[in-house]
C-alpha cells in the first residue's frame, strides 16, 4: 500500500508503470485519475484544495484497509493533492491491483466513493466572479450506501 | 482542548484553530458554548446538519462525549476525489 497526500504534481503514467511492475501474481490493475474540471460558463482561475493534515492520511489508510478486507487485493496506491491547482491538472489517482479484474474494479470504485465524501478535503473554485466552496451532493452520500 | 476549523467554518469564525478551556460534556454542549460566545460562532454553527465533527481525527457524532478528547475539528461535508 502507498498513500501520499501531497502538494506537488505527479506523473500518473509513471506512477501506474511503477505500481504495475514486479507482480507476477497480479492479473488486473485498475486506475482512476481525477482531473480539475473547468466550470461550464465561468472559466476557473484555480481550484484550491484544503485538507486536514494528520487526519487525511489516517482516513485514507483506514479506507484502504477496509477495501483490503472486502476485496481480494494485491496492492493499492492512493495519491491526492492539495493546494492550488489549475483546470486540467491531475488532482488524484487511485490504483488497485488484484488477481482478478472484478476485485480491482470494485475496490477502485469503493475507494473513490469513500475518498469523495469521507476523506477530509474541501475544494474551492476561484473564478473572475469570485470564490465558492464546492458543495457535497446527495449523490455522493447515496454512493456510499451500496457498500 | 484544541479546536480546529476548516473550509467555510474557518472563514466564518476567522481563525484555523484555537485552544478552548471547556467543561462541555458532549460536542453539542461545546457547540452551544461557542454559539453563545459571539455572532461569528453563531453564524458558523447555525445549521448543524451542514457540519461534520471529528474527535482526535476520527469522524464522530454531535452527541459524542468529549471526555479524554484532545482535538476537536469542525468542517463542512468533505469534497475530495
Amino acid at each position: 500500500m502507498r498513500v501520499s497526500v501531497q502538494e506537488q504534481a505527479f506523473d500518473a503514467g509513471a506512477e501506474l508503470t511503477a505500481f504495475s511492475a514486479g507482480h507476477s501474481d497480479i492479473g488486473a490493475v485498475v486506475t482512476f485519475t481525477g482531473i480539475v474540471r473547468d466550470l461550464a460558463d465561468d472559466p476557473m482561475d484555480a481550484m484550491e484544495i484544503e485538507h486536514y493534515p494528520g487526519m487525511t492520511e489516517k482516513a485514507i489508510i483506514a479506507m484502504v484497509e477496509d477495501a483490503k478486507a472486502r476485496f481480494a487485493l494485491g496492492d493499492v496506491l492512493v495519491i491526492h493533492r492539495h493546494g492550488r491547482l489549475q483546470p486540467g491538472d491531475v488532482i488524484m489517482m487511485v490504483a488497485t491491483a488484484a488477481r482478478h479484474r472484478k476485485d480491482a474494479f470494485e475496490a477502485a470504485t469503493f475507494l473513490m466513493d469513500y475518498l469523495k465524501s469521507r476523506a477530509p478535503f474541501w475544494k474551492r473554485e476561484i473564478s473572475a466572479t469570485g470564490a465558492a466552496w464546492v458543495a457535497a451532493t446527495e449523490e455522493d452520500e447515496t454512493a456510499l450506501s451500496r457498500w | 482542548m484544541d479546536v480546529l476549523y476548516f473550509a467555510w467554518v474557518r472563514e466564518r469564525i476567522g481563525l484555523p484553530r484555537e485552544v478552548i478551556e471547556t467543561t462541555a460534556a458532549t460536542v453539542a454542549d461545546l457547540v452551544a458554548e461557542l454559539r453563545a460566545r459571539e455572532e461569528r460562532y453563531a453564524v458558523a454553527f447555525e445549521d448543524l446538519s451542514a457540519l461534520r465533527v471529528a474527535l482526535d481525527q476520527e469522524l464522530a457524532d454531535f452527541d459524542a462525549p468529549l471526555a479524554g478528547v484532545r482535538e476537536v475539528a469542525f468542517f463542512p461535508p468533505m469534497t475530495g476525489g
